[in-house]
C-alpha cells in the first residue's frame, strides 16, 4: 500500500465518531494490519468506510458477521 | 508566500449537529456556504449521542416548556442564563418537528406521534415527578440526526470541505472576524476562507483528560482558535463526568450495569458505597458515586499497580443475564480492559463526558466578549453553537438530552443571525496582509523544529495533569499545583517536534496542531477551576463542603457569576449570570437536590 493511501486510511481509523472504534482500529493498525495480504488490506479499507455503529456491532459481536471476506479481519479486530 | 483565497458568504467549522443545522439556515437563504470538517460529517461525535433530544411536546403525557425551563435552570445549579434557557426550551418543539420534516426517523407511538421517554432530571410541574420528554431514534438518535441534516444540506447546495482542518481565526485590526485559515489534509495546502460570517461548531474538548468518553476527534479546535485570537473562554471549570469509564480507555460502562446489580469494590474487595450512601449504595446519583470512587483512590484503596482505579463487579450475576440484559458489556471488558467480566471485575474510573463551558455567546449565536465595561459586546462576523459554545444554558451541569437540543436550537439560531447580519448587506471586509501568517508560522515551526517535545508524551502529560489535579472531585492544593504543572506542559506544547515532514496526509502534523488547541482548553480549565472557591454543579471542591450556611458547598453571595478566562494573559474576570428570563418570572435560587 502506498504511503499516502495508508496515511489516509490511518486518519479515517483514528478519528471515528465512537471512541470504541478509535481505540480498536488504532490498535489494529499498529499490531495486525501489516500481517494482512494486499487483498485483505483492501477489504479492511472497505470496512473502515462502514458507519460507526455497524462496524462496532460487528466487532463487539452484537451483530453477526455474514461476509466471509470480513470474518478473518473481524476475528483479528476482536483479538487486538 | 501566496496563499489561495476562497471567498464564501459564510464558513462553518465543524459538521456535527450544530454545524449542519446552522448550514441549513445559510444555504437555504441562498448564501454561499462552506462547511469544513476533519472527518466525513456523519462521522462527527454527535453520532455517539444516544439518549435523545428533549422537547416538551407532551405526546405521552402533559408537559410544558416552563417545566423544562425549571429543570434546566435547576440542573445548571442556577449558573445557566435564564434568557438563553427560556429561548432554548421554547424553540425545542419547533426544532424537533423541523427535524422530523427533514426525514429524521423518530420512534413513534401507536397513534403515529413522536414517542417520548423519561430521562434523568426531566420532571413535570416544576420538579414534581419524572416526565417523558426525550425524543429518540432507537439507540442511534445522534447518527440519524446527522444523516437527516446532511441530506438537507446536500439538497441546499452547501459546499463541504471534508478532511480539512481549520487552523486560525482571521481578525482585522478592528476585531472583525473575516474567516479562517485551513489545511487540506490530502495535500497539506493552506487556504484562506474569506467570509462575511464565521460559525464555530467544533464540539467539545474532552480529550484534555486522561479518562474521557469522548472520541479522539474532540480536541477543542474551535476553543483553541478562539483563544489564540484573544477571545475569552467562559465557565471552563465545569465538566460533566460519568462514574464508570473503563480505566485507561475511557469507554463508557452504562449505568444499567449497576442497575442490574453491579457492585463497586476497592482494593480490599469492600463494597465501599455502603459507607457513602447506605440506602442507594451503588445506585446513588452520578456525582455521589464519582466522589466516593475518587475518595477511595485518593486514600490509597484503589486497585492495580498504581492504585488508580476501582472495580465494578458483576461476577455474581448469571452469565445469561449479563449477555441478555447488558449487550456489548462483556465485549467492552474484553476489548478495552482485557477482562472477562463474567469471571473478573472491571476496572473503572470517573470519566470526563461533556464540556459545559466554551466560547461565550448570546442566545442568538453571536459571540460576545467584554469590552469597555460591556460584558456582551458582539464580535462582528463571529458565531458559535453546540458544545464549543457557552450560551449559557447548561451552566454548572447539563441535563441529559439537552445537548442535542442545544445544538439544534443554537445551530439554527446562529445560522439565522448570520443570515440576518449578511442580508443587512455587509460586504467582505479587506483581508489583512498577514491573514495567514500566524498559521504558516506555526506549521513552519513544526516542520523545522529539532529537539522539541514529543506530541504523544506532551498530550499524555497534559491528560494526566488534568485527571489528577482537576478531576471529578477537586482539592485546593492539587488545583494550585495543577496550575503550575499545566503551565509547564504548555511550554512543551509550544515547542512540539514532528518527525514526518510530508505534505500529504501528515497525521503527525495534524495531531500536533490539535495538541496546540487542547492545551489552550486544559490551561483555561485548570486556572478557572483553581479560582472558583465554591462547589457548584459539576465543580465540586473538598474545601467547599456541604454546610447549613452553604448547602452543597454553593456560595451564591460570592460565586453566582460566570468565569471568563482571558487567554492573552491567563487572567480571570467574571460576569453576572442573567437571571432575567425573556417573558416569565425568574426561577428563584434554591438548593439543588433531587
Amino acid at each position: 500500500m502506498e504511503r499516502a493511501d495508508y496515511e489516509r486510511l490511518r486518519w479515517r481509523c483514528i478519528r471515528r465518531a465512537l471512541l470504541e472504534l478509535d481505540i480498536s482500529l488504532t490498535r489494529f493498525l499498529d499490531e495486525d494490519f501489516e500481517s494482512l495480504s494486499e487483498e485483505q488490506k483492501q477489504v479492511f479499507v472497505e470496512m473502515a468506510d462502514m458507519e460507526d455503529h455497524d462496524l462496532w456491532y460487528l466487532i463487539s459481536g452484537q451483530e453477526e458477521c455474514t461476509d466471509p471476506r470480513y470474518a478473518p479481519i473481524v476475528a483479528l479486530l476482536r483479538k487486538s | 508566500m501566496s496563499i489561495p483565497v476562497l471567498k464564501f458568504d459564510a464558513v462553518i467549522v465543524g459538521a456535527g449537529g450544530a454545524g449542519l443545522r446552522s448550514a441549513i439556515q445559510l444555504s437555504e437563504a441562498g448564501l454561499k456556504t462552506a462547511v469544513l470538517s476533519k472527518v466525513f460529517p456523519t462521522r462527527s461525535h454527535t453520532v455517539a449521542a444516544q439518549g435523545g433530544v428533549a422537547a416538551s411536546l407532551g405526546n405521552s403525557e402533559e408537559d410544558h416548556w416552563h417545566w423544562h425551563m425549571y429543570d434546566t435552570v435547576k440542573g445548571s445549579d442556577w449558573l445557566g442564563d435564564q434568557d438563553a434557557i427560556e429561548f432554548m426550551v421554547r424553540k425545542a418543539n419547533e426544532c424537533v418537528v423541523e427535524l422530523e420534516h427533514y426525514g429524521m426517523p423518530f420512534d413513534r407511538t401507536d397513534n403515529g406521534k413522536i414517542y417520548q421517554r423519561p430521562f434523568g432530571g426531566h420532571m413535570s410541574n416544576f420538579g414534581e415527578k419524572p416526565v417523558r420528554r426525550s425524543c429518540a431514534a432507537a439507540d442511534r438518535t445522534g447518527h440519524a440526526m446527522l444523516h437527516a441534516m446532511y441530506q438537507r444540506n446536500v439538497k441546499a447546495n452547501t459546499q463541504f470541505f471534508v478532511e480539512w482542518m481549520a487552523l486560525d481565526l482571521i481578525r482585522d485590526s478592528e476585531g472583525h472576524v473575516l474567516g479562517v485559515t485551513a489545511m487540506e489534509m490530502e495535500t497539506g495546502q493552506v487556504v484562506i476562507f474569506h467570509t462575511r460570517a464565521t460559525i464555530f461548531a467544533t464540539g467539545g474538548a474532552g480529550r484534555i483528560f486522561y479518562s474521557s468518553t469522548n472520541a479522539f476527534i474532540n480536541t477543542g479546535d474551535g476553543l483553541g482558535m478562539a483563544a489564540r485570537a484573544g477571545i475569552p473562554l467562559e465557565d471552563m471549570e465545569f465538566w460533566q463526568f460519568h462514574p464508570t469509564g473503563v480505566a485507561g480507555a475511557g469507554v463508557l460502562i452504562t449505568e444499567g450495569v449497576r442497575g442490574e446489580g453491579g457492585i463497586l469494590r476497592n482494593a480490599n474487595k469492600e463494597r465501599f458505597m455502603e459507607r457513602y450512601a447506605p440506602n442507594a449504595k451503588d445506585l446513588a446519583s452520578r456525582d455521589v458515586v464519582s466522589r466516593a470512587m475518587t475518595t477511595e483512590i485518593n486514600e490509597g484503596r484503589g486497585c492495580g499497580v498504581n492504585k488508580d482505579y476501582v472495580l465494578l463487579d458483576i461476577t455474581h450475576l448469571d452469565p445469561n443475564t449479563i449477555m441478555k440484559r447488558l449487550p456489548g458489556i462483556r465485549e467492552i471488558g474484553l476489548q478495552f480492559a482485557g477482562v472477562d467480566c463474567i469471571k473478573e471485575p472491571l476496572p473503572v474510573v470517573p470519566t470526563c463526558h461533556y464540556q459545559m463551558g466554551g466560547i461565550p455567546t448570546h442566545y442568538s449565536g453571536r459571540v460576545v466578549t467584554p469590552q469597555n465595561g460591556d460584558y456582551n459586546t458582539i464580535v462582528p462576523g463571529f458565531y458559535a453553537a453546540g458544545e464549543c459554545a457557552c450560551a449559557s444554558v447548561h451552566g454548572a451541569n447539563r441535563l441529559g438530552t439537552n445537548s442535542l437540543l442545544d445544538l439544534l436550537v443554537f445551530g439554527k439560531s446562529a445560522g439565522d443571525s448570520a443570515v440576518e447580519d449578511l442580508k443587512a448587506g455587509k460586504a467582505h471586509r479587506e483581508l489583512p496582509k498577514d491573514a495567514a501568517e500566524k498559521s504558516l508560522a506555526r506549521i513552519a515551526a513544526l516542520d523545522s523544529r529539532k529537539g522539541g517535545a514529543n506530541v504523544h508524551e506532551t498530550r499524555l502529560a497534559m491528560q494526566r495533569t488534568m485527571q489528577n489535579h482537576a478531576g471529578v472531585f477537586r482539592f485546593g492544593d492539587l488545583l494550585k499545583s495543577g496550575v503550575e504543572k499545566i503551565l509547564e506542559v504548555e511550554k512543551a506544547a509550544r515547542e512540539l517536534e514532528i518527525k514526518d515532514k510530508s505534505m500529504a496526509w501528515n497525521t503527525a502534523r495534524t495531531e500536533a496542531l490539535e495538541m496546540e488547541n487542547l492545551i489552550e482548553v486544559a490551561k483555561a480549565t485548570m486556572i478557572s477551576a483553581e479560582a472558583r472557591k465554591e462547589s457548584r454543579g459539576a465543580h465540586v471542591r473538598d474545601d467547599a463542603p456541604d454546610t447549613p450556611e452553604f448547602p452543597n458547598g454553593r456560595n451564591d453571595a460570592e460565586w453566582l457569576k460566570h468565569t471568563l478566562f482571558n487567554p492573552v494573559d491567563n487572567s480571570i474576570s467574571y460576569k453576572p449570570v442573567n437571571m432575567q428570563p425573556l417573558t416569565v418570572e425568574p426561577i428563584a435560587l434554591k438548593t439543588r437536590s433531587y
